[in-house]
C-alpha cells in the first residue's frame, strides 16, 4: 500500500519542482525578450499578445467566464426556485418516479418534484464558493508556509518542507476525505478548508522553490549591499519576483478544487441540505435513478467536466505563454 | 593634469578611509580540501582616491569586495584578517551594524545592471527605498531627491524616468540608476565589481567618465574591481594586481604601466592590442588559473611564467616593498631603458 501512494507522491513533487524550475528561466529571457522585441515590452505585455489570438486560451476563457456569470446571476436566471417542489404530485412511487420534461420544466423535475434545470444552474453557485474559497484558503497557507521557508534557511525550512513532503505523500483525495471526515458537522466550510488543506503544500513547495532562485538573484544581492531590511527584501525584492508560476498553479488549482468538492460531496461529505443544491450532491442522488434516468447523473456530471475543463485549459495556455521555452 | 606626481600627491596626504589587512577568505566545503580565494591582501583606500583590483576571473577579486561588505554567507566561508574603516573593523560588526552601514557608509555597483535591479518595482522607488531606509525620509519627500539623483547621473528626462520600471531602460541607463541608487546616501566608500563588464564600449566610456566625476567631486573613496586594464588606466589611482588570491604587484598607475615588474602584470598589458603597433600579434599568457601551484611551497603563477626560475617552485616569494611599489617575484622583468 504504501508503494503506490509514495510513487503518487513523488510524482505530484516532481511536477510542482518542474513549475518552480520554470519561473527562473522566466525571468532571464524576460529581459532577453525585451532584447529581441520593441524595447518596453514586458513578459506579461507579449505574453497577453500570444493569449489573445490562442484558441485555447480563449476557450477556457469563455467558459469560465459563462460559469462565473452564471453563478453569481444564478437565482435570477433560474426559472424555479430548487427547493421547493413543484412537481410533488407527478412523482410515482411506482414504476417510473422522476417526472420527464414538460412546458416552464425543460429537463424534467428530480425524485421530489424540484425543477432539475434550475438545480443545475443553483448548483454552480456552491461550485464557485468551495472552488474559489478553497483555494483562496489554500494560496493563503501555502504563501505562509511558502514565504517562511524560502525566506529563512536552516532548520525552519527544514521543519516547514518535511511537514509538507508528509502532506504531499497522501493523495489528495484521501487526505481530504479524513479531515471532512474529522468534522462534526458537515457542512460547505468543511468541505472548503479540507479541500484548502490539501492545496496548501503544492503551493509552499512551489513558492519555496521560486524564493529560493530569487535568493540568489543579482537583484537580491544588491538589495542586500544596500543595507535594506530583511523582511523588505522578503517581501518586497523576493516575494513579488517568485509569486508569478504560483498565480498560474492557482488557475490549474481551481480545476481540481472543484472536481475534489463534487467528490466529496457525491460521497456525503458536503452540505448536506439538499435545498441548496451542488452538482457532487446531486451526481451522488441520482446513483438511485441511474439505470432509469440516467439524465439526473448526466447533466451534473456534464456540468462539474465543463467547468473543470474551462478553468484547465485557461491555467494550461496561461503558463505556457509564460513559459519563455514555449516563445515563438 | 592627473601626473603621477598628482596622483601620488592625492593619495597620500590624508589618512586611509579604508584598509584591508591581511584579508584571507577561505572556503570550506565538506569533503574538500579548503580552499582559500583570498590570501592575506592588504591595501588602502583614500578618501578622493580610485584603488583598482585587477586581475583575471577566480583570482578573488568579487570575493574580496563581498567580504569587505559583508556579504559573503556565513556558512561555509571563513574570513580572517581586518577591514577597518575609520577604526571600526567590519569584519567584527553585528550583522546588524553591518546592515546600517552598507548603503549608507559603503555602497556597490555591480556587475550586470540588467539583472541587478528588482524587475516589479519602479527604479524610482529602488532609489527612495535606499532614502527611506538609512536616513529615514519619507517616500514623498525622497522622491524629487530621487529624480535629482537620477538627474545628476545622467539620466535624461529623471521627473518621468523615476516611474519607468527596469525593462524600459536601456542597459547604459540602468547602470546609471544603479549607480544613482548606490550613491544616494552618499556613501564615503564605494565599490564598483566590473560595472562596465556587461554594456558596450562607447557606453563603457561614458560610465568610467561618470564614475571618475563623481568620484572628483564628492571625494567619494572607490575601489574599482576589473579585468579591464583599459579601465585601470583611465580611472585609477593605485593598481593592486592579484593574482591566486594573492597580491603580486602594487603601484601607482602610471609606474605600473610604464614599467610593469611581475611577468603577470608584464604578459596582462602584452595581451591588450595596442594602437601604436600595428600588424604585431599579440601575446597571450598562456595556460589558466587551473594550472596553478598552492601558494604554500611555490607561486602560484610558475606554471604559466614566461621567465620563471628554479626557486619559482620551491619557495613562496613574499611581497616586497621599494619606493612606492611592491612586488612578489623571484625574477622580475627587466626596467628596459
Amino acid at each position: 500500500m504504501t508503494n503506490p501512494l509514495k510513487k503518487y507522491g513523488d510524482a505530484r513533487k516532481e511536477r510542482i519542482d518542474q513549475l518552480a524550475a520554470m519561473s527562473d528561466g522566466s525571468v532571464a529571457v524576460a529581459d532577453a525578450g525585451t532584447i529581441e522585441e520593441a524595447p518596453g515590452v514586458s513578459l506579461i505585455a507579449s505574453a497577453w499578445r500570444r493569449l489573445r489570438r490562442n484558441p485555447v486560451f480563449l476557450t477556457g476563457l469563455t467558459i469560465t467566464t459563462l460559469f462565473i456569470f452564471l453563478a453569481v446571476f444564478a437565482r435570477v436566471i433560474a426559472p424555479h426556485d430548487p427547493a421547493i417542489g413543484y412537481l410533488l404530485d407527478k412523482v410515482r412511487p411506482q414504476s417510473n418516479p422522476i417526472p420527464g420534461p414538460e412546458p416552464g420544466f425543460p429537463l424534467g423535475a428530480d425524485n421530489v418534484g424540484r425543477d432539475f434545470f434550475s438545480r443545475l444552474i443553483v448548483g454552480s453557485q456552491q461550485t464557485l464558493i468551495v472552488g474559489v474559497f478553497a483555494t483562496l484558503f489554500g494560496l493563503t497557507g501555502g504563501l505562509i508556509l511558502g514565504i517562511l521557508a524560502g525566506a529563512t534557511s536552516g532548520w525552519v525550512d527544514s521543519l516547514v518542507m518535511r511537514a509538507v513532503d508528509v502532506m504531499l505523500s497522501i493523495p489528495s483525495l484521501l487526505l481530504a476525505l479524513s479531515i471532512s471526515a474529522l468534522a462534526p458537522r458537515p457542512s460547505q466550510w468543511t468541505l472548503i478548508i479540507a479541500i484548502a488543506t490539501v492545496q496548501v503544500p503544492v503551493f509552499a513547495r512551489l513558492l519555496r522553490g521560486t524564493m529560493l532562485q530569487q535568493r540568489s538573484s543579482d537583484h537580491v544581492l544588491a538589495a542586500r549591499a544596500l543595507g535594506i531590511k530583511r523582511s523588505s527584501i522578503v517581501f518586497r525584492h523576493m516575494v513579488p519576483n517568485a509569486l508569478g508560476p504560483v498565480i498560474v498553479q492557482a488557475t490549474i488549482v481551481l480545476a481540481t478544487s472543484i472536481i475534489d468538492a463534487a467528490a466529496l460531496s457525491f460521497l456525503g461529505l458536503g452540505n448536506p441540505d439538499d435545498r441548496q443544491p451542488e452538482w457532487g450532491q446531486m451526481l451522488g442522488q441520482a446513483q438511485q435513478f441511474i439505470y432509469d434516468d440516467p439524465h439526473l447523473a448526466f447533466y451534473p456530471a456534464a456540468c462539474i467536466i465543463i467547468v473543470a475543463l474551462g478553468f484547465t485549459l485557461m491555467g494550461e495556455s496561461l503558463r505556457e505563454a509564460l513559459d519563455p521555452k514555449s516563445r515563438r | 593634469m592627473t601626473s603621477p606626481a598628482n596622483d601620488r600627491r592625492k593619495g597620500s596626504d590624508t589618512a586611509p578611509l579604508l584598509t584591508v589587512d591581511n584579508l584571507t577568505v577561505t572556503f570550506q566545503r565538506r569533503g574538500q580540501e579548503p580552499f582559500r580565494a583570498v590570501d592575506g591582501v592588504s591595501f588602502s583606500v583614500r578618501p578622493g582616491q580610485t584603488v583598482g583590483l585587477v586581475g583575471e576571473s577566480g583570482c578573488g577579486k568579487s570575493v574580496t569586495s563581498l567580504a569587505i561588505m559583508g556579504l559573503l554567507p556565513k556558512r561555509g566561508n571563513q574570513v580572517t584578517g581586518t577591514v577597518d574603516y575609520e577604526g571600526t573593523n567590519l569584519l567584527t560588526l553585528s550583522d546588524d551594524d553591518m546592515r546600517d552601514r552598507r548603503g549608507k557608509d559603503i555602497a556597490m555597483v555591480f556587475q550586470d545592471p540588467l539583472s541587478s535591479l528588482n524587475p516589479v518595482i519602479p527604479v524610482g522607488l529602488q532609489v527612495t527605498e535606499v532614502l527611506e531606509r538609512h536616513r529615514g525620509i519619507k517616500r514623498k519627500d525622497a522622491m524629487p531627491m530621487a529624480a535629482d539623483l537620477l538627474k545628476r547621473v545622467g539620466i535624461p528626462d529623471p521627473n518621468r524616468r523615476i516611474k519607468d520600471y527596469p525593462h524600459q531602460m536601456s542597459g547604459g541607463m540602468r547602470q546609471r540608476a544603479l549607480i544613482a541608487i548606490a550613491l544616494a546616501c552618499a556613501p564615503r566608500l564605494l565599490i564598483a565589481d566590473e560595472p562596465t563588464t556587461a554594456l558596450d564600449v562607447t557606453i563603457q566610456a561614458q560610465i568610467l567618465a561618470l564614475l571618475k566625476e563623481l568620484v572628483e567631486d564628492t571625494g567619494t573613496a572607490l575601489i574599482m574591481i576589473t579585468h579591464d586594464l583599459g579601465v585601470v588606466a583611465g580611472l585609477c589611482d593605485e593598481v593592486n594586481v592579484l593574482y591566486g588570491g594573492r597580491i603580486v604587484e602594487r603601484g601607482d598607475r602610471h609606474p605600473i604601466f610604464r614599467e610593469p615588474r611581475h611577468p603577470y602584470t608584464n604578459g596582462l598589458l602584452g595581451s591588450i592590442p595596442r594602437l601604436d603597433t600595428v600588424g604585431e600579434r599579440l601575446t597571450p599568457i598562456p595556460g589558466s588559473v587551473a594550472d596553478n601551484l598552492p601558494w604554500d611551497h611555490a607561486c602560484a603563477f610558475a606554471p604559466r611564467c614566461s621567465q620563471p626560475v628554479e626557486v619559482c617552485t620551491t619557495n613562496t616569494p613574499t611581497l616586497e616593498e621599494s619606493g612606492g611599489r611592491a612586488l612578489r617575484c623571484f625574477n622580475p622583468v627587466e626596467v628596459a631603458r
